[in-house]
């Protein structure tokens, strides 16, 4: 005999051994071998040698050689290929090379086959010890919250308590920033933002979904009724019936419709976690499937990405600029931080929890002499928080503020003129404008008083005090960027007017820069963890960041969709129900490609028959969503199926409903604020970078099951099980993408589970990375640690200059030069926003301009709603009644004019639709302005969806769908005219979009047409 | 004896309510006998957040007090409470008894600062016990100050005397100090949420334009008597803190130079921004 065949005899044996061993040693592994009766074999083609496994009533019996009636076999093509790939450690690019190279297969019925390859695989996992015992009975186990990492204490199986990470005598010492004579080093604990603290609730909220469900009023072999989803009640249902009737829909639209006729649909966000996140577990399935996107608007970045980069590139991070060494230099140099449309004290920038207030609240410290000021139509918790003076424009205006402020620099010289000479181009023609010398117009803080209703004065006085210091402009919740005033109907004027004024400062010089200090922590970015964006096992080189790095470094089988139909996130509901639609790419790759317009229905595809939605959050994410409570009636959806972890929002309007829990019932990994992808070192909002192993903390509640569970059991029925999960199971997946990460260098598995967490020593001082923009100032090669723009994009030598054509700061974009666009000419001029005070009898009708930041309390749909701790927050809820509102602020004067008084409930309303809300009158708003936090998790229509009032705090119902410009897909619904008046207790208000007479024109909210 | 206080720094807190939240999710489903009952899911809010909006927009401010039981060393609760339901521990902490405490609902009026909460369903007075079940078990501070990003809220463990001193040295108010209560849970800044300013913004106009007014000198008079002097900001703002609302009449004297002086009567009653004063 061969070595190779006896090695293949030999570990069929001990495969046997171990399976046998397993079930004596585990229940849960004994429970395992039950499920299934039936006969696997193992061969060797070559040599036709092998074992085979026989599974009855949980017993196994094993034999030698060829089972004369075997229901599944594991076939290698010979005895060597096989010992090479059954010896431990398993070596991953081994195992898929064979695969690709059909040296390694399976034959049989896919459920069989997928649950072998599985219990092989958790023979090898189920001894695996999570958590650390601590006294009481209780132990402790590690997760993430969109909110930060906690500590969770279980005992009996319930989880008593969730709490920040407080670092032990083990971990390493954090960083220490001198600067001005003193030291500044962060405590050596985690934060948790509102929404992470407030966990708990939302694990065990009334409103989790336990069971399938099924719309009672749909038959897939009969009525489907889809004018009643919304409306209809549900049915409990089983798995089996649940998943074989998903099966059956996507077999039948591909062979009915032909492709794309399966749409998939998900958040911007998801439960924290590399594997189950949508760009991983949900990529891979859709893929699989072959499914019509929904592709994404650049949310949270619209100005940046559709205006920004045209004047600095950028475009791996749709448009905000690099931020490397920003809280060392600010510390040390800045003088001033100009907060614009930035409340990051409200935003916690992206899952960075309260890290970045920690470094803020050094602000306070006299002895640094760091002013602040803050320019928001709100009064911001950041502004409450950091004292300053409050600018207070009117909303979609602050663009001619910022015009004016630039008009008095050149004006008085008290911009960096050598600066702009060397490092800019076109600075002539946007002066020219700003003098008025193109349209008459000088653009004085006068002219701005007028459309701001900022005093002229003080604007001046802003730019005269910034002219003569060292600042840092901090736009949005990021400080270089991201939500603030980019998402409203200038936003994209915004974002560019924001480089312009940098660009004028001399950005990269000591001092000067962008930021406040949410991002650009001193941390060792050279540690190697994936981020979410980069696909964990999604397979997806084409969608996620996947192939920079992770695809290397954990050998997985690539995914590609077959599908290239693609639907433009915005005009959904216009795709759907009207069969057309027109978008605009967002595509990082380069300036250029955003400029490549794509349609719907692509040429030969079918359009969308079916949707699988994941999460129910879009009715109050997206605009003017009573679009989508049309789209889900319309009879061209044959079939909805949700899966979601709560009933909430759009887990409403589903056909079938599928169950999924948290992150905090099945296992997982992650970085906290480990991004990846266009939010590189993410972790530069933290002051520790924290790696958690996600244990379960508690078994999945009711029958609700991870995603990973579900995909792969519709996949069984698709007999794409194998391929979906390449035979493994969800720890194995996660175990794949700790030795994929650097941290099996710095920690072993088995301590990594126990722990449940490490954080990466800070980085040398001498050792930091580089501060941003320097190298630029500096006229030196990039230096600091991204791999980004694409070595194509450099217009000189690699790594100098910027991602522009001329490499320079261009207030001038020749971008916008080769693209003609005229709502987007080459420099930024001011146009007042298409809703707002210049819409003549829209604004007389409507007078109120309503703000819709994001909450300081919830993550988007996230801890809102069901039934959670934080209804408690006074201002976030408020309790009338025996009904939890959602707070709306008001000025108080308009407030007194409407006879509003604290928390009576009132009716906010346009032709769009009608939500009611509890009124806050206060200081925090100037006259004409209203605020209400977006993304209420609740949509509680108090009548027929569409045409009644809405009790849930949905604003977006409210909001204009309409892009900012008509060249791009970009949400400008940060915004929207409104009246709001005491609530009369009327339920009935019929939507436009439902409206059988239109109204004129001039009259008309938001009126545009999607595709031409 | 070292006992256990706690210091909340006004100027610190952000409303983020992580206190109030960790509060709920250590209390809330849970028991911990000897210790608490479960705490309603809603209803209660055993750390509550009070604030005060202060001023006129555009010149206000926001202060945040987070309130909770005091601990009072000469707590009211205690007398009120009959079968010895409320205890005072050696360490300074108050203790409601869930199980002797059960119907005895006077104990809700008996405490001056509103933080006894009925328990309906249990028919038991709560309060918020100092999380005296992990102190016991060796935590070195309670829930909310483990969660305040900001260090707001910290608890500290010291001898009265030092503590005494530390609350003589930094200012530290107490809130009501006047009913005597001998509360342990102590104030940085709460001048923000008790006291009210005056402000306003000088403006000149010179060939038509408006600017604003840098330097000028400001006095703050009550009964002919200077309360304070301030120079005006580059934005032209001056303010005046700390002062009594209601405290009635004041005069503001402005003097900048190459301006006639300006003097302003206002009558207070509550933070009042005076607007653009044109000199």
């Amino acid at each position: 005999m061969k070595i190779a065949t006896r090695k293949f005899s030999i570990i069929l044996f001990g495969l046997s051994l171990l399976l046998k061993w397993k079930a004596i040693r585990h229940p849960v592994f004994r429970a395992r071998l039950k499920e299934r009766n039936f006969v696997a074999q193992i061969l060797a083609r070559d040599e036709e040698i092998g074992r085979w496994f026989a599974f009855r009533d949980g017993k196994l019996v094993t034999g030698v050689g060829y089972h004369a009636n075997p229901d599944i076999k594991l076939l290698f093509k010979n005895a060597a290929i096989g010992a090479k790939l059954l010896t431990p450690p398993i070596n991953w690019l081994n195992q898929i090379n064979a695969q690709k190279d059909f040296t390694l297969g399976v034959d049989g019925p896919e459920d069989l086959t997928n649950w072998f390859a599985q219990t092989v695989m958790m023979a090898q996992t189920v001894g695996w010890k999570f958590g650390t015992k601590m006294p009481d009975g209780i132990t402790r186990y590690c997760n993430m919250t969109n909110g930060g990492p906690v500590f969770i204490d279980v005992k009996d199986g319930k989880i008593v308590r969730m709490t920040p990470i407080e670092f032990d005598a083990k971990d390493p010492q954090p960083w220490t920033i001198k600067a001005r004579g003193m030291s500044f080093t962060p405590p050596r604990k985690t934060t948790l933002a509102p929404h992470g603290q407030n966990a708990k609730s939302i694990i065990y909220s009334p409103d989790r979904l336990l069971h399938p469900m099924k719309r009672v009023d749909f038959d897939s072999n009969g009525d489907r009724n889809p004018q009643n989803r919304g409306k209809s009640g549900y049915v409990r249902i089983s798995w089996d019936e649940a998943l074989d009737l998903v099966a059956d829909e996507i077999k039948r639209c591909k062979r009915d419709h032909g492709p794309g006729a399966i749409a998939t649909s998900h958040g911007s966000h998801h439960t924290w976690g590399n594997i189950g996140y949508y760009l991983s577990a949900l990529y891979r399935f859709a893929n699989a499937i072959g499914m019509t996107r929904v592709h994404h608007n650049p949310d949270s970045w619209e100005g940046w990405y559709w205006g920004a980069v045209h004047h600095w590139g950028y475009t791996l991070r749709v448009g905000q600029s690099e931020t490397y060494g920003t809280v060392e230099d600010c510390l040390q140099n800045c003088d001033m931080i100009v907060f614009w449309a930035a409340d990051p004290e409200s935003t916690s920038g992206s899952y960075g929890a309260q890290e970045g207030t920690v470094r803020r609240q050094w602000l306070k410290n006299p002895k640094l002499g760091i002013k602040v000021v803050h320019v928001d139509p709100y009064y911001n918790a950041s502004a409450q928080f950091l004292p300053g003076k409050w600018f207070a424009p009117r909303p979609t205006t602050s663009v001619a503020m910022a015009m004016a402020i630039a008009y008095v620099w050149i004006k008085e010289g008290l911009y960096d003129k050598g600066y702009v000479a060397i490092h800019t181009v076109g600075f002539d023609t946007w002066k020219a404008y700003l003098l008025g010398d193109e349209d008459g117009i000088p653009k004085t803080p006068e002219w701005q008083e007028a459309e701001t209703g900022v005093p002229a004065k003080d604007v001046r006085a802003l730019a005269r005090e910034w002219g003569k210091k060292r600042v840092y402009l901090a736009p949005g919740g990021w400080g270089n960027g991201h939500g603030g005033a980019c998402r409203n109907q200038t936003g994209i004027q915004w974002a560019r007017v924001m480089v312009c004024l940098a660009s004028m400062q001399g950005l990269g010089k000591p001092g000067i820069n962008l930021g406040h200090l949410q991002w650009g922590s001193p941390l060792d970015f050279n540690f190697y963890f994936p981020g979410y964006a980069d696909g964990g096992m999604s397979g997806d080189l084409e969608n996620t960041s996947m192939p920079v790095e992770l695809y290397q470094r954990m050998p997985q089988l690539p995914t590609m969709n077959s599908s290239f139909q693609r639907i433009p996130r915005i005009w959904m509901p216009e795709a759907i129900a009207d069969g057309k639609a027109e978008g605009w790419p967002w595509v990082g790759k380069s300036i250029e490609h955003q400029f490549a317009k794509f349609s719907y229905p692509a040429p030969g595809h079918s359009p969308v028959k079916m949707l699988y939605k994941y999460g129910g959050s879009m009715l109050s994410t997206m605009n003017n969503t009573n679009r989508h409570v049309r789209m889900y009636q319309s009879p061209n959806l044959e079939f909805v199926v949700n899966q979601s972890i709560w009933f909430e929002g759009e887990a409403k309007f589903a056909d079938l409903i599928l169950p999924a829990c948290t992150n905090f019932e099945r296992v997982d990994i992650c970085e906290w604020a480990g991004l990846g992808g266009y939010g590189h070192h993410g972790q530069q909002q933290l002051n520790h970078r924290v790696i958690v192993f996600q244990a379960p903390a508690i078994a999945p509640l009711g029958e609700s099951k991870s995603d990973y569970w579900i995909f792969n059991e519709i996949c069984k029925r698709l007999g794409l099980a194998n391929y979906f999960s390449e035979g493994v199971n969800e720890i194995d997946w996660v175990k794949r993408h700790f030795d994929a990460s650097d941290l099996p260098q710095v920690i072993s598995w088995k301590r990594f589970m126990k722990r449940g967490y490490y954080v990466v020593p800070a980085e040398k001082e001498h050792l930091r990375a580089p501060v941003s923009f320097r190298w630029f100032w500096e006229n030196r090669k990039k230096d600091v640690p991204e791999a980004q723009p694409l070595p194509s994009d450099y217009h000189g030598e690699y790594l100098k200059g910027l991602q522009t054509q001329s490499g320079k700061l261009e207030f001038e974009c020749n971008s916008l030069k080769r693209f003609k666009d005229p709502e987007r000419p080459p420099i930024v001029k001011y146009e007042p926003s298409w809703e707002g005070p210049h819409s003549g009898a829209l604004y007389r009708k409507y007078p109120l301009q309503l703000l819709t930041p994001h909450s300081k309390y919830s993550y988007h749909t996230q801890g809102d709603g069901k039934d959670s701790f934080l209804l408690n927050i006074e201002d976030h809820r408020v309790n009338v009644g025996g009904w939890y509102y959602l707070v709306l602020r008001l000025n108080e004067e308009d407030a007194k004019e409407r006879g509003i008084r604290k928390h009576d409930l009132v009716k906010i309303y346009n032709d769009r639709g009608a939500v009611i809300c509890a009124a806050l009158p206060t200081q925090r708003l100037p006259r004409g302005v209203c605020h209400g936090y977006e993304s209420s998790a609740i949509y509680d229509p108090m009548g027929e969806p569409g045409k009644s009032v809405d009790r849930g705090g949905c604003l977006n119902l409210l909001t204009p769908h309409r892009t900012q410009t008509r060249n791009t897909h970009s949400l400008a619904g940060s915004q929207a005219l409104v009246q709001i008046e005491p609530w009369d207790g009327k339920t009935e208000h019929i939507s436009e979009v439902f409206a059988e007479t239109k109204l004129p024109s001039e009259l008309r909210i938001g009126d545009v047409v999607p595709a031409q | 004896m070292k006992k256990w206080n706690m210091i909340i720094d006004v100027a610190e807190c952000t409303n983020c309510n992580l206190c109030t939240l960790a509060a709920m999710d250590e209390y809330v489903g849970n028991e911990f006998p000897g210790y608490a009952a479960p705490m309603p899911k809603h209803g209660h809010q055993w750390i509550k957040i009070l604030q005060k909006e202060r001023g006129q927009m555009p010149m206000i401010d926001i202060a945040y007090v987070p309130t909770m039981c005091n601990h009072c060393d000469d707590a009211p609760c205690i007398k009120a409470a009959t079968n010895g339901a409320i205890v005072k521990r050696d360490d300074g902490i108050v203790l409601i008894d869930p199980v002797k405490a059960r119907g005895q609902k006077q104990l809700v009026d008996a405490c001056p600062y509103g933080h006894i909460w009925w328990n309906e369903e249990l028919g038991v007075p709560q309060a918020w016990p100092f999380d005296a079940h992990l102190i016991d078990q060796g935590w070195d501070k309670t829930r909310g100050a483990l969660s305040c990003p900001t260090g707001a809220m910290k608890t500290v463990k010291l001898d009265d005397d030092e503590m005494a001193r530390l609350a003589r040295e930094e200012n530290l108010d107490v809130i009501k100090p006047e009913i005597n209560a001998r509360p342990r849970v102590y104030y940085k800044n709460l001048w923000r949420y008790t006291t009210c300013f005056l402000g306003g913004s000088l403006s000149v106009e010179r060939g038509g334009i408006i600017d604003c007014v840098e330097g000028a000198r400001v006095r703050l008079l009550k009964d002919g008597a200077t309360v304070a002097e301030i120079l005006s900001d580059n934005y032209g703002d001056f303010k005046f803190d700390k002062l009594e609302p209601g405290s009635g009449r004041y005069s503001i004297e402005i003097s900048a130079a190459g301006r006639a002086p300006k003097t302003v009567a206002v009558d207070l009653h509550d933070s009042l921004n005076l607007g653009e004063i044109r000199l």
